[in-house]
């Protein structure tokens, strides 16, 4: 394999969890975030210190999970104070607060970032195995969770919190598990990007970021893991196969979120699931 | 006379804050949208004044042509775009006005270039006066009296005529304004023209006052009004107007005291997160967020 296709590869592995991720918060349990960047970010200093600190791999796994998890934690509840459109404004706030503070901590690189993060020693197609296995464990974990009782009860409170509270649901709880779970897959997700380019500064974690996450679960169909899947390995590719998509990637990428929300809400998901019924029917 | 330079510097972004965020409360009181694009209408705004001052040479021109452009992009936006979405949650139509966002940002990108469009001929911008050590630009002072003017005439707007009577009252009882006789749809579209104009008029102070027009001058402070609209609980104008000043304030005297470790461009968003923790229905109460 040529190193392009490794480090594309990587890539989509890690879009890949990232979106899923954010599809179990927002998609399972409705909870809206616009924030995703900032726990993929959390995830990935906190890696980049640990691995600079010990250059332990399984250590800065942890450290960024720990890192995303906690993060989440912290806003799930804000998720439980407000309304799901004020969580969205709320989540915003908290990425641009992430970008904001990071950038003038010099003990977290300031704008330079961090930078000479100790390789994994796995080199570079190892470490893409390692993404493109986590990023299979994420998704089987997200299948799984969505036939569990916990994904009944998630999309219960997504759907309708005072019906949900009549069946002995708690929202609180759910939400905030919903918050824990999401955000500690994005920091993993952020300790793999930080092992794959060993460099890594504020800006990668920006909402622009958090936005291309929105979109690919909004695009792959909201709440269906195999749709978000699939969007989140199109959108990767879909700047790298035409030079136009890439030059004006977030022309196309707005475009979409527009056009699916208004023309088909339930995206690449509900659009096959039509079509599947439509053929049986025939 | 620093500090006084400080609330002058506060003062006049808090205007501008204000002629942003009043359009953005009042679309949120009428329909409960998140109208996150409303920073695109702001850019457009900026756009057609750079761009028409330096085509006629006049700058009255560029707002007069900005005034009448916006109002009816703003109207495009809500006929097609927000109308077709009401019937779901308020988080749809919220997550398309941010692909909106993104896309016209883009798009002013790919027209006009990556490093802005400045003013051919803008005298305005370097004309500064001096008040016994206090320097104050002629932007600025054009920021604070047109937000005076407008916010006066929108005062007496809603108190004195049917229209704006009737555009108040369907923002605070919807359906008993109807039962009235007012036509909820017209508000809608007088509220969208309204808040627009407002919007581009602050779009175009901001680019005389850096000289330049860049395809990001809306985005920082599309999220920051969103930030104060909720400071200023939702719907209503004075408490919009008090929170754009006092975080204009709080910003510029901010950035000299925690600037060392926060952005000034997030201290809106530490003070939103922090008020939603303590009073998750803002400020005055009004409305449950």
């Amino acid at each position: 394999m040529s190193a392009y296709t490794i480090s594309i590869v990587s890539i989509i592995g890690i879009n890949v969890i990232l979106a899923v991720s954010l599809n179990m918060i927002s998609g399972f349990c409705g909870q809206i975030s616009l924030g995703h960047g900032a726990f993929f970010g959390a995830g990935a200093y906190a890696a980049a210190l640990a691995m600079v600190a010990t250059a332990s791999v399984p250590l800065a796994l942890l450290a960024g999970v720990v890192a995303g998890s906690v993060l989440g934690i912290l806003v799930g509840f804000a998720s439980l104070r407000v309304r799901s459109d004020f969580l969205a404004v709320s989540t915003i706030g908290v990425n641009f607060l992430f970008v904001g503070f990071v950038r003038k901590q010099s003990w977290l690189g300031g704008e330079m970032g961090i930078s000479g993060i100790p390789p994994t020693g796995f080199g570079a197609s190892g470490n893409m195995i390692m993404i493109l296995l986590l990023a299979c464990a994420t998704v089987v974990f997200s299948l799984y969770v969505s036939r569990s009782w916990m994904g009944f009860a998630f999309r219960a409170v997504g759907e309708d919190e005072q019906a949900a509270a009549t069946l002995g649901i708690g929202a609180g709880a759910y939400k905030l598990a919903a918050f824990g779970i999401g955000t500690a897959l994005a920091g993993l997700a952020g300790a793999l990007y930080a092992f794959f380019t060993q460099f890594i500064t504020v800006d990668a974690f920006d909402f622009i970021l958090s936005v291309m996450l929105m979109a690919m679960v909004v695009i792959g169909g909201i709440g269906s893991t195999w749709g978000v899947v699939a969007a989140a390995v199109g959108l990767t590719l879909l700047p790298e196969a035409i030079r136009f998509v890439n030059d004006y990637r977030l022309l196309v990428f707005g475009g979409m979120l527009v056009l699916v929300i208004r023309l088909a809400p339930g995206g690449l998901a509900a659009l096959v699931h039509n079509l599947f019924a439509r053929t049986r029917k025939a | 006379m620093y500090y006084i330079d400080l609330a002058v510097t506060g003062v006049s972004f808090g205007c501008m804050y204000a002629m942003m965020s009043v359009g953005l409360t009042l679309v949120y009181g009428l329909l409960r949208i998140l109208h996150v694009a409303h920073a695109a209408v702001f850019a457009l705004g900026a756009y057609v004044v750079v761009l028409v001052a330096n085509a006629t040479g006049s700058i009255a021109l560029g707002f007069l042509a900005a005034v009448i452009v916006t109002p009816l992009f703003g109207i495009a936006i809500y006929r097609l775009l927000y109308e077709p979405l009401l019937r779901y949650r308020p988080d749809v139509p919220m997550i398309a006005s941010v692909g909106l966002l993104v896309l016209m940002q883009d798009a002013f990108r790919i027209m006009f270039g990556e490093q802005g469009v400045t003013f051919r001929q803008n005298a305005l911008s370097f004309t500064t006066f001096d008040f016994h050590g206090v320097t104050i630009s002629a932007v600025q002072i054009a920021l604070i009296v047109t937000a005076a003017v407008v916010f006066a005439g929108l005062h007496l707007f809603t108190t004195r005529t049917r229209t704006g009577l009737g555009w108040r009252a369907t923002v605070s009882r919807p359906k008993i304004a109807a039962s009235f006789g007012v036509d909820p749809v017209k508000v809608r579209y007088l509220n969208f023209a309204i808040g627009s104009a407002l919007a581009a008029v602050a779009g175009g102070l901001v680019a005389l006052l850096n000289n330049l027009v860049d395809p990001s001058i809306g985005f920082v402070v599309s999220y920051k009004a969103l930030a104060i609209i909720v400071l200023g609980g939702l719907g209503s104008v004075r408490g919009t107007l008090v929170a754009s000043l006092v975080l204009g304030l709080v910003e510029a005297y901010g950035t000299i005291f925690i600037g060392a470790w926060l952005d000034r461009d997030a201290i809106a968003f530490l003070a939103l997160i922090v008020l939603l923790m303590i009073r998750p229905q803002g400020f005055t109460g009004a409305r449950t967020a």
